[in-house]
């Protein structure tokens, strides 16, 4: 294909213009922490993507088009398709697809590089990237999309553990690096490739146990640390490669994703090594307050929430992980419109965890249309909360559980709450007294201030709407 | 490019990621995670250079797919990012409720 060999792999013009693409890819991603300039910031990111993808299809060498086309055409309608049909709730989910998918991808490029360069002058520092992307990739692929199926209810949330998990996981660990070595004492005469089949599958295994266990609360942590591996591997796959635009792209997302994974996990007072291997989530976690006795608590109708909530001056709305799987954002949307048509002042108090990962109630209530003003971040809304008349949690249980301010035992000891108990009144939208992922009750539940209203969250939201409607 | 200098870059590139990234409002950190994805679809190059030299059905297969994930990367990641992101600045909000502030 003459037409087409316009650049010279490595050459100087291909190398600028990946430069030039790699810069738009910084820029983006700067703009995309504000808010004002995010949305441009995305846009300049996926034209310096463009631009990468332009510059190696024309790189001499290139070939294989009905390939190319074919890929390009079924990649680029399943993830119009994908994007257009997603709602926001499933946010998280599809994050972690595609994490998978571009783990994966890195994942058969390893292999690929691998056939292509054995039986062959096989450089080691070629090699070494080849069989780094190829471990990382398959861990994240098999990872992710264990992510995926958690968050999807595909499988149960719930932390599943197999028996002597940490000893299998450090075997299949300790295997991958010894076939590595194995391999690469071999890689100038034709290394083995059932060997390295064999690691592809030894960290498949290892992506699916190592996140099997970890609970539906911690998934966020997970995905944003696989994000960062999967980064992480298309770097790798550059190095093996010798082009600067995958190593540059790749370790910015490794190194970027790599922040954000541990904003995350403080955010959630917990450490990544905690999230990784305690398998917390789900274990009752021992010494919880009184499991199995009845804690006196006041219980109350829609009826009474709505009359409560009409006729108070300020409310804030405390909306959690529960809200978003009801769906119930548009319905208390409804709520506060009701109350802003009696003049009743109302605000959202925001944890950094809320919703399914770390931002995610912000777009779901976006998506409502709910005023960005009013949507108010933790350290912003907590010494307000005295001057409160009214505090509604929706869904939430953890982020308010006064525990972790007042009892230094409590395994959420010192997580950043929002102190809704500090609200003269509290009204509180949940099944049941269930615990949260923390699986240790809440205090909130039985303080004399709290009422609590047994709902589904969007049920009840509609109602106290009508309700206040017909005040 | 020798592996000297693809480390110089690595080790810079570590950085530039570090410090871009540093105080993200947690109401970005879902939009943010969601465009560092989609530039991890950069795998693609990957994809499509492995296609020029793939030989026989399985590399041919090989590299169909890698570069099918990762245009799904790309594609769906830029666009799903732009679609969550609409949603912000959608509806510039009425101004009032102003004095709540402080």
């Amino acid at each position: 294909m003459p037409l087409t060999a316009v650049l010279e792999p490595g050459g100087d013009l291909s190398t600028l213009l990946y430069v030039l693409a790699f810069s738009l890819f910084i820029i983006g991603i700067k703009q995309g922490t504000s808010p004002t300039t995010a949305k441009r910031g995305n846009l300049i990111a996926a034209v310096g993507m463009a631009i990468a993808v332009v510059t190696t299809l024309l790189l001499d060498g290139i070939g294989n088009w009905g390939v190319i086309v074919a890929g390009l055409l079924v990649g680029g309608a399943i993830g119009v398709v994908a994007s257009i049909r997603v709602q926001m709730t499933q946010m998280p989910q599809m994050v972690a697809l595609y994490n998978g998918v571009g783990g994966g991808a890195v994942a058969l490029i390893a292999w690929s590089e691998f056939r292509h360069g054995a039986g062959g002058d096989f450089p080691l520092e070629s090699f070494i990237p080849i069989l780094l992307a190829a471990v990382i990739g398959s861990v994240s692929f098999w990872g992710s999309n264990i992510a995926f199926a958690k968050l999807q209810d595909l499988i149960p949330t719930r932390p599943l553990a197999v028996p002597g998990q940490q000893v299998i996981n450090a075997v299949l660990l300790a295997a991958i690096v010894v076939i590595c070595i194995v391999l690469g004492i071999n890689h100038n005469d034709d290394p083995s490739q059932a060997l390295f089949i064999l690691i592809l599958v030894a960290a498949a295994l290892l992506g699916n146990l190592v996140v099997l266990p970890i609970g539906g609360a911690d998934m966020p942590v997970v995905i944003s640390l696989l994000n960062a591996l999967t980064g992480l591997s298309a770097a790798a796959a550059g190095f093996a490669l010798d082009n600067v635009a995958l190593i540059v792209a790749g370790t910015i997302v490794g190194s970027s994703g790599t922040i954000l994974t541990m904003e995350m996990a403080t955010a959630m007072n917990r450490s990544v090594a905690n999230v990784l291997f305690a398998g917390f989530g789900g274990a009752p976690a021992g010494g919880g307050a009184g499991d199995g006795e009845e804690r006196p608590h006041v219980s109350i109708g829609a009826q009474d929430a709505a009359i409560k909530l009409a006729y108070a001056d300020s409310v804030v709305i405390v909306p959690g992980y529960g809200l978003a799987v009801a769906q119930a954002q548009h319905a208390i949307k409804e709520v506060a419109d009701e109350l802003e048509k009696r003049g009743v002042t109302v605000n959202y108090a925001i944890h950094p965890v809320a919703g399914r990962m770390p931002g995610h109630m912000n777009v779901l209530l976006a998506e409502a249309d709910v005023p960005y003003e009013q949507l108010r971040e933790m350290e912003d809304i907590n010494p307000e909360m005295p001057r409160t008349s009214v505090a509604v949690v929706v869904g939430a249980n953890d982020v308010t559980n006064p525990a972790a301010k007042n009892d230094p035992d409590s395994p959420i000891a010192g997580m950043p709450i929002i102190e809704v108990s500090e609200a003269q009144e509290v009204i509180v939208i949940k099944r049941s007294l269930s615990p949260g992922f923390a699986g240790i009750d809440n205090d909130l539940f039985y303080e004399p201030n709290t009422s609590m209203l047994f709902a589904d969250a969007k049920a009840a939201a509609a109602e106290i709407a009508a309700e206040i409607g017909n005040l | 490019m020798d592996l000297v200098t693809e480390f110089t870059i690595f080790v810079l590139a570590a950085f530039v990621g570090f410090e871009v990234i540093s105080k993200v409002p947690t109401t970005l950190h879902t939009p943010l995670m969601s465009q560092t994805n989609a530039i991890h679809g950069i795998v693609m190059l990957g994809g499509l250079i492995v296609a020029g030299f793939a030989d026989g059905a399985l590399e041919l297969t090989l590299a169909f797919i890698a570069i099918a994930f990762g245009t799904i990367n790309i594609v769906g990641g830029f666009l799903v990012t732009d679609r969550m992101l609409g949603m912000f600045s959608r509806k510039r909000p009425k101004p009032a409720d102003d004095e709540q502030g402080s």
